[in-house]
């Protein structure tokens, strides 16, 4: 019988006490777990530090929310841009590249978020010098989809999978009609591509009820082109004539009145457009012109990401981890209660085990085991809760944050856990153990 | 020679500072294998005396040799070693630890002597004193009478050379006195093992060939306080 079946013996003895001193270092080490978890899961969010271009284009508003709607995905849009501004940006002479996004729409399993885009998304570098890898085709039809390597591997998706997307967010319970093809799976990329369904931007348009009122769309371009009648006479001129075929499709006959009418150029709109200008120059001379207008605004994709982690982000995690840590050592001072407290009625116990030969030394390294035990247990339940939790969240977390959680990942941090745990054990056991070790044994025999 | 006593003195210190002399022996002994019973008034230093022998007090002067080697010039984690392997201790309340089951307290024993600890020998003790479907019941479970037993199979565990009983009858009923006793002295006679017994109890002391009064052989007065004159 070695000193940690004694030790365990002890504990199982006086289960009640002993089971709630190790839930508290079960709590402590349980919340860690999930801080060091949800870290991880905010770190590989944000973990893309570079994009293949230097300007995201949108609509005014926060610089912040762009980004984290159009690069990281886990934040709703803050408005559109007509479809003919992305034209006209594209025509800019300072502009190499210009890449339309549209989103807002979420997959109906899983709740992954879709991009509506052109096959020019992925023919460019999405960092740089990383260029897509994928299995399978581009997009070509209109209902066609490329997938991310998250998006497969949790749905159990490959090519030639169909799938129905949901409009508006992951609460939402509109499941569109149409159903899309998966004509490629992306390599796994380490950002949000990997968690991304990509659509064909017509197929985007397509949807029923993508398309807004055309007097709501008439009235969105007024406000946007007050400045540009040129611009703002030719959409009007579509809208006018996209009415009149509305209104002739309403009054044909049953046979005609469900034919396909294309989405005038007016009606279309996008979300963001990712841009790569010919030089950085270019970048901060288009930066500066958007900023004078009222129209739209171009930020750097990654730097109001980096100010969050770096002033925000970055300090909470590190905060909660202090926090958690010392929830840790309040539950290790409940244990050194605890023991501290029990010692006065083992006091003949370890009077008995003195009598029958155990050294003061193996007295002391019982109850040091004790804590241990305590403080190891806890931690290793604790360790376990955290994770279980963390399964069991996932799904709604990543549902209501975008924040791809893996449960089971497990942080550098949690292997420093384990070592800290003991140190705690040997740290709220050394003056219990110390009193056993003082045990006068003829006093304890006559308690 | 199993146990020898010799010029020892244990006095303890009162709160005012005073020194009270408790034990006071020129020469006490017992041969292998002799079977005592020591009877005195409470308070005259029996379990003081116990304690001296067993080495968990060590006195304030004079020699004890137990089994050849004077244990109080041992360090003391050699001397609780020495006390796991020569020594077995029936108490008067038992002192059997809750948390263990029968056969784990005698274990237990075996555990602190440093030797392997021998699982098959702690179930036969058991089963030599009629325990032996008792093995996996904790004290809490078992009459007065078992848990004496099961004490007494732990003070044997370790194949001493000497047994000290305090009292171990004190806290049965008659039937179980009777049986105990029996136990105590029928099992230190088949191993050959010393056995001093504490007792009050005239019937327990008849049943003895040898009593030892402690009064006869200890210098200082029972029940009085007095210096020791050195």
């Amino acid at each position: 019988m070695n000193l940690f079946t004694i030790a365990w013996k002890s504990v199982r003895q006086r289960r009640l006490a002993s089971g709630l001193t190790a839930l508290s270092i079960a709590l402590g080490v349980m919340l860690m777990v999930l801080v060091l978890v949800i870290s991880g899961a905010v770190e590989q969010a944000f973990g893309q530090r570079s994009i293949g271009y230097q300007l995201l284009v949108g609509p005014k508003g926060s610089d912040l929310q762009l980004v984290l709607s159009a690069v990281y995905r886990i934040q709703p849009p803050i408005e559109n841009l007509p479809y003919m501004y992305y034209e006209q940006l594209k025509k800019d002479r300072r502009v190499q590249v210009a890449v339309p996004l549209a989103f807002g729409d979420v997959t109906e399993v899983g709740g992954f978020p879709i991009v509506g885009t052109t096959a020019e998304y992925f023919e460019h570098p999405y960092a740089p010098e990383r260029k897509f890898r994928m299995r399978g085709k581009q997009i070509v039809q209109l209902f066609d989809a490329i997938v991310g390597a998250e998006v497969a591997r949790f749905n159990n998706w490959d090519v030639g999978s169909q799938f129905s997307i949901k409009h508006g967010g992951a609460d939402s319970e509109d499941v569109h009609d149409e159903k899309f093809t998966v004509v490629a799976v992306l390599e796994a990329t380490g950002t949000a591509n990997d968690r991304t369904v990509f659509l064909n931007l017509e197929g985007f348009y397509a949807i029923e009820g993508h398309e807004k009122p055309i007097d709501e769309a008439e009235k969105r371009l007024r406000d946007f082109y007050a400045s540009e009648p040129d611009v703002l006479d030719n959409a009007i001129a579509q809208l006018e004539e996209y009415r009149r075929h509305q209104a002739e499709s309403a009054s044909a006959p049953e046979d005609h009145a469900h034919e396909h009418e294309k989405t005038p150029v007016a009606m279309k709109e996008v979300t963001a457009i990712l841009v790569r200008t010919r030089s950085d120059f270019d970048a901060i001379n288009l930066q500066s012109d958007l900023k004078k207008g009222f129209q739209a605004m171009a930020v750097n994709p990654i730097a109001p990401i980096n100010r969050l982690m770096t002033n925000v982000l970055g300090n909470v995690q590190k905060a909660l981890v202090v926090l958690t840590g010392m929830i840790i050592l309040v539950s290790g001072i409940s244990i050194f209660v605890s023991i501290y407290n029990s010692m006065s009625d083992r006091k003949k116990e370890i009077g008995i085990m003195r009598a029958l030969g155990a050294q003061r030394t193996s007295v002391f390294a019982i109850v040091l085991a004790e804590s241990a035990v305590l403080c190891f247990g806890g931690g290793v339940i604790g360790w376990l809760l955290g994770h279980g939790i963390a399964v069991v969240a996932s799904p709604t977390v990543s549902m209501k944050t975008g924040l791809l959680l893996n449960p089971w990942a497990v942080n550098p941090w949690e292997f420093v856990l384990f070592p800290v745990m003991l140190i705690l054990a040997v740290l709220v056991g050394f003056l219990p153990g110390m009193t056993a070790y003082k045990t006068n044994v003829a006093d304890a025999l006559q308690s | 020679m199993s146990l020898l006593l010799q010029d020892v003195t244990k006095s303890y210190r009162e709160p005012g500072g005073r020194v009270l002399p408790v034990l006071s022996i020129e020469k006490y002994e017992l041969v292998q294998g002799e079977q005592a019973v020591l009877v005195g008034s409470s308070g005259g230093g029996k379990t003081t005396l116990l304690n001296i022998i067993s080495g968990i007090l060590l006195p304030d002067s004079g020699k004890v040799v137990i089994d050849g080697r004077n244990i109080v010039e041992m360090p003391e984690a050699i001397r609780d070693r020495y006390r796991a392997i020569r020594i077995g201790i029936v108490f008067q309340t038992f002192n059997l630890l809750p948390a263990f089951t029968a056969l784990e307290n005698v274990l237990l024993g075996m555990s602190f002597s440093g030797r392997k600890v021998d699982r098959p020998f702690a179930e036969n003790l058991l089963q030599r004193v009629g325990l032996a479907h008792r093995l996996n019941h904790s004290p809490s479970k078992m009459s007065v009478g078992e848990q004496q037993r099961v004490a007494v199979a732990r003070a044997l565990a370790n194949k001493p050379v000497l047994l000290l009983a305090d009292e171990p009858t004190a806290n049965v009923d008659s039937d179980n006195q009777s049986l105990i006793l029996n136990l105590i002295r029928d099992t230190c006679r088949e191993n050959n093992v010393t056995l001093l017994m504490v007792t009050h109890s005239p019937e327990v002391a008849g049943a003895f060939s040898r009593v030892d009064r402690l009064r006869d052989f200890n210098r200082v007065v029972a029940g009085r306080k007095q210096e020791v004159s050195k």
